[in-house]
């Protein structure tokens, strides 16, 4: 009955994939995950112990909306050091409750009604959402294994209409692992200048790049900085998803817009949270990132299992080169995405995502995460080979 | 210790009866190549020998365990080390340390019953002419050795699924 106090907008995003399967997985005891989205590490404990000293310490007030100044500078400092971004502590950093809100904020920002954003998909899932929630039209721009789930020029500029407005880039990319050469990046920056676009490029997952690939920012290309916003945060590389902490890094009057945004409906990140990522940032530039070089190996050594497991199942996998997430094709199978994890999670108890979920170009995927356990990752591929024996 | 010997060292640290198939796809090696690195930590003595971690707890045995503190006179041009020689070749000795602060050897000794263990240290220990004084405090419980921690359930506390 209350239904119709709901504005029909909101009503119109469909829930996400995941949460049918959430409910699923959510009543079996013996299930092996490989459906996460987050480090299998906890945060270093001086990290945590920041946090909690701060909490002791009586920290208990808001902060300026942009956030505490000393976490801005690491950022600042650690973005130019890392990826050769240069960014202003005062005025070009935004701290956001993750990169989540940071999405949020921006798509709310930059997109008018009616306005398109370009979204290479598969994606994450709050792309599509959020820019359905700032009034603005999703535009799905298809990647493919063949292509390395790289996105490519040509599918972009096609879709390119006088409306389009906003391309988001999110490389590594969830779910695919893909990464996206300079070259590549080169040839979207040329299309964003041609036809005037902004680009939100979300790096959450920057620190996460293996065999010796290093993600470039598009913002570093020349003509790019005034047309980019960086977005990023701490949940993957330095393993704090429940800490909630992020930010973006934009001009001047980009983030001036967001935090109008932020400062009326978040008002700030939570202290804890920026003190301990401050302190993140602090340690980790005096031990050259010690603790995340530790958890990327890891990742490493297990997304090289992964893979090949898959392959040798007989289940084609392309190779990532970011993030923490294999994305194997179940094509051949003849099952759905969905159809494939329901039946994986119901006879053998194994948790993966399907890929459709991340988009339609997604399907005949399912996404696995490998930063979980070895023994327990071994386990599940012998009840992954075991159920495609059962096909 | 080469970058490769350090990742092989680290991997079987995780797990040391992994199979060296398996052992060499994760670090990116020919399975040739990880079996050489092993051989050679093994030969150089970087590797001493593979043991599993028991909770003694979970069985029938009892064991009695103490870490024994001591105060010994060190030995001209020897040192330490005489002294911790003959000290290491008491079978009841597990661990033996050289340590700074208030006394020079950390013994952790265990021994089938508490009679025993007071027998090594009151006629084996002791009377070493270069002891001069020792103190013992027993274990009462393990929580953690070599890393792993004892009793700790296996749970993820994450969710089962997220984006």
């Amino acid at each position: 009955m209350s239904e119709r106090f709901i504005n029909p907008a909101i009503s119109a995003v469909p829930p996400s994939a995941i949460r049918r399967f959430f409910d699923i997985a959510g009543t079996m005891k013996d299930a092996i995950s490989l459906g996460v989205g987050e480090p299998d590490f906890v945060t270093p404990f001086p990290v945590r112990n920041t946090a909690i000293e701060s909490l002791l310490d009586g920290e208990t007030s808001y902060t300026s909306n942009a956030g505490i100044l000393p976490l801005r500078q690491e950022i600042a400092w650690y973005l130019r050091n890392r990826f050769q971004l240069d960014y202003a502590p005062e005025g070009e950093v935004l701290v956001t409750v993750g990169a989540s809100e940071a999405i949020d904020i921006a798509l709310r920002a930059l997109v008018r009604p009616g306005d398109e954003v370009l979204i290479p998909e598969p994606c994450y899932i709050s792309y599509q959402a959020c820019t359905l929630f700032a009034s603005g039209v999703p535009v799905p721009v298809p990647t493919h294994a063949e292509n390395d789930f790289e996105l490519r020029a040509q599918d972009l500029e096609v879709r390119i209409t006088p409306q389009s407005r906003v391309i988001i880039l999110s490389y590594p990319s969830n779910p695919t692992g893909a990464v996206m050469p300079l070259e590549r990046l080169r040839e979207v920056a040329a299309l964003a200048i041609q036809h005037d676009l902004f680009v939100i490029c979300d790096e959450i997952y920057a620190e996460l790049c293996y065999e010796g690939f290093e993600q470039q920012s598009i913002a570093t290309l020349p003509g790019m900085r005034e047309r980019t916003m960086v977005v990023s945060g701490f949940s993957k590389a330095f393993a704090m998803t429940g800490f909630r902490l992020g930010y973006l890094c934009a001009p001047r009057a980009i983030v001036a817009a967001c935090a109008r945004i932020h400062q009326y409906t978040i008002m700030c990140a939570s202290r804890q949270s920026q003190v301990a990522s401050y302190n993140a940032l602090k340690q980790g530039r005096e031990t050259k990132y010690a603790d995340v070089a530790r958890m990327r190996e890891s990742y490493d050594r297990r997304r090289r299992l992964m893979v090949q497991s898959f392959r040798d199942m007989g289940l084609p996998c392309f190779l990532p080169r970011g993030a923490f997430y294999a994305f194997p094709s179940i094509r051949h199978t003849g099952l759905s995405s969905e159809q494939f994890c329901e039946r994986l999670l119901h006879e053998q108890q194994v948790v993966t995502v399907p890929g459709n979920a991340f988009g339609p170009s997604g399907e005949g995927h399912i996404r696995c995460c490998y930063a979980t356990a070895t023994d327990k990752l071994v386990e599940a591929f012998v009840r992954i080979a075991r159920f495609l024996d059962t096909l | 210790m080469s970058d490769k010997q350090r990742q092989v060292l680290d991997l079987l640290n995780e797990d040391c009866r992994i199979p060296l198939e398996r052992a060499a796809l994760m670090l990116g090696m020919d399975i040739q190549e990880v079996a050489e690195i092993i051989d050679t930590l093994e030969k150089e003595r970087v590797i001493l020998c593979y043991r599993p971690v028991v909770n003694w707890d979970r069985t029938q045995r009892t064991v009695v365990e103490a870490m024994i503190e001591v105060k010994v006179t060190p030995q001209r041009d020897f040192g330490f080390d005489a002294v911790a020689r003959r000290i290491n070749s008491f079978a009841e000795v597990r661990s033996l340390y050289l340590m700074s602060g208030t006394y020079d050897l950390l013994i952790q000794v265990t021994a089938p019953t508490l009679k025993e263990l007071a027998q090594f240290i009151s006629e084996r220990l002791s009377p070493l002419e270069t002891v001069t004084g020792t103190s013992t405090s027993f274990v009462l419980k393990r929580y953690k050795q070599d890393g792993v921690v004892f009793d700790q359930p296996d749970e993820d506390r994450r969710l089962s699924i997220s984006p």
